[in-house]
């Protein structure tokens, strides 16, 4: 029986008032969190780490995957692998670096050896143990039990008998595809990582990483900050749509004024940055013909694939994953993703976008995480105030990329798994 | 060569955290040269990274460091409003090297950032490349590397370092 499943719905909408209304008890109920994990965290596809941080041989990260330790290697014959990091022998974590090259790996604890697709090679006193001792396999380093790819994307998913990580992507692929198809020989991740945490619920940074109607108020002073940065914006107007893409997932789709290394040009990146974008946006045309180049070029995306992984493909690309720890606390962690064969020039660029808006010291971010933390706060009146709002938009036709229509898919999705139907 | 001495550098580090402390920005500001740099890694990355090819938690130029400043004197600045109270403690000043108009000074750097009743402790080194000229000295870059696992719990660098 769900602990959650009682009498009190989580989700109320009222079609005919065109009001969607979401109980704020989802956010700090601790027998809520633990129905997430078991409904959505140990069963749904999980983004583990892009192939390119493993580009040769040898290469592993270790990462933290809703509450587990997952040791992510690539083989000496480059087949990537998925293990729970953790000594089948006594339990100890078996790599203790977050990345580096290794031909194999050795517990400390008593000194067992592992390949990268965990197999066990040798242990200290091998002589005292049975000949056919790791006969089934039992002394090897366990595989997380689904691992797949879409395009060096790499996910996991801890139940057997989930639907193929294809399946589970469904229509947010068509977006998926849009980010991808920038790099002609693939995409990459850019070294450094932006780990952080946020004193609020996971639910708030899905709302808010979809969110298009919060930029003129939260984030005034970055908008103030591009119009007197002169050269940082061309003449397009913030407008677009959002699409619920079924299964959780949502996307956001729209023209801004800001920089685009792929490819929109500003002026502060010069004659010369301007020929280096426009090159690459005469390669997309010749790739894919003038309207999808168009679409990849100048459009932005900030795409959820439920549960907790975000691509937002807007003035630079940022891969972000959050996963709760209590109700009121989460750990994000986020990358920059770029084409593998971006020029020196456009890089630069591509970074320093970036860094304006985006991460805990960027000109936004930081004004994000407060809105969130103060959510959590005003949530303290949940008994007196418990619902919150997610109505915008409700009843059109096309909502637009600052209506609320996104939400509402998430919210549909994580209600089917944790909540009660309305 | 120049002959400044750590004194005087440490006086000059002791002014700059109290403009911080005190919330003096433009006054703080006027501490860097038109061309300065300041400088924020990813905890995950080597000391001596680039940020035009490894992502930054802040790289900002001197025209965006001007930017951070006005920002954060903004009521619209939500991080910071109301303001966070901060300490910046520097300590073990040392010239790490010198030529004829500069010099690099490295410090350890923890700065406390007191709002709604959490303090978060920002734990590092910093690295300065100081001017020296006629006026005394001046910020070129400042670099600052924490010594931290990554931004947990505190979630964002919405004060200056």
């Amino acid at each position: 029986m769900n602990p959650t499943r009682e009498a009190l719905p989580f989700i109320r909408v009222d079609r005919q008032a065109a009001t969607f209304k979401v109980a704020r008890r989802a956010f700090v109920d601790p027998a809520v969190l633990q129905a997430e994990q078991e409904q959505i965290f140990d069963r749904s596809w999980l983004y583990l780490g892009h192939a390119s941080e493993l580009a040769k041989p040898g290469d592993f990260v270790t990462r933290i995957v809703a509450r587990r330790s997952i040791l992510f290697t690539r083989d000496a014959k480059g087949a990537l692998h998925a293990l729970f990091n953790t000594c089948p022998h006594r339990g100890a974590q078996v790599c203790r670096d977050r990345s580096g090259n290794a031909k194999s790996f050795q517990c400390f604890y008593h000194g067992w050896v592992f390949a990268p697709d965990g197999t066990l090679r040798n242990q200290p006193g091998g002589d005292c143990y049975a000949a056919d001792f790791n006969r089934e396999g039992a002394a090897n380093m366990i595989a997380v039990p689904r691992f797949e790819q879409y395009r060096d994307f790499c996910f996991v998913c801890f139940d057997r008998d989930a639907p193929s990580l294809v399946d589970h992507l469904g229509r947010a692929r068509e977006f998926l595809d849009l980010v991808i198809d920038q790099g002609e020989t693939g995409m990459s991740i850019v070294g450094g990582t932006q780990e952080y945490a946020i004193r609020a619920n996971w639910k708030l940074l899905t709302e808010n990483s979809i969110d298009g109607y919060h930029a003129a108020t939260t984030h005034a002073t970055y908008l103030d900050y591009l119009k007197n940065s002169s050269g940082s914006l061309v003449n397009v107007a913030l407008d677009g749509v959002a699409h619920d893409l079924g299964g959780g997932h949502a996307v956001l789709e729209y023209k801004a004024p800001w920089g685009r290394p792929v490819a929109q040009w500003i002026p502060t990146w010069g004659e010369d940055g301007k020929a280096e974008v426009e090159a690459i946006r005469t390669r997309l045309t010749e790739r894919f013909g003038p309207e999808r180049a168009e679409r990849i070029a100048t459009t932005n995306r900030n795409l959820f694939i439920f549960p907790n992984l975000v691509i937002n493909d807007i003035m630079a690309i940022t891969v972000r994953t959050y996963y709760p720890t209590a109700p009121d606390y989460m750990q994000v962690n986020a990358w920059a993703l770029a084409p593998k064969e971006e020029g020196e020039r456009a890089r630069k660029f591509r970074l320093f976008n970036f860094l304006e808006f985006l991460g805990p010291g960027g000109f936004a971010t930081p004004d994000d995480v407060e809105a969130l933390e103060q959510c959590q706060r005003g949530f303290q009146n949940m008994k007196e105030a418990g619902w919150s709002d997610i109505s915008k938009g409700m009843g059109k036709e096309v909502p637009s990329y600052d209506d609320e229509a996104q939400m509402r898919a998430f919210w549909s999705s994580w209600n089917e798994r944790v909540g009660v139907s309305p | 060569m120049n002959d400044i001495r750590r004194d005087e550098v440490e006086d000059f580090l002791f002014r700059e955290a109290e403009l911080l402390d005190d919330w003096r920005l433009r006054e703080w500001l006027e501490l860097f040269t038109d061309d300065a740099r300041y400088l924020v890694p990813s905890t995950d990355l080597k000391v001596d990274a680039s940020p035009d090819d490894n992502l930054f938690y802040i790289a900002d130029d001197r025209f965006r460091l001007g930017e951070r400043v006005a920002r954060l004197m903004k009521r619209t600045a939500h991080s910071e409003h109301p303001r966070s109270k901060t300490r910046h403690l520097v300590a073990n000043v040392r010239i790490r090297g010198r030529s004829q108009d500069a010099i690099e000074v490295g410090a350890a750097a923890v700065t406390y950032r007191t709002k709604n009743g959490i303090t978060d402790t920002f734990i590092g080194s910093n690295r300065y490349q100081l001017v020296v000229n006629g006026q005394g000295l001046k910020i070129r870059e400042k670099r600052c590397h924490l010594d931290l696992d990554g931004l947990r719990p505190h979630g964002r660098i919405s004060i200056l370092l």
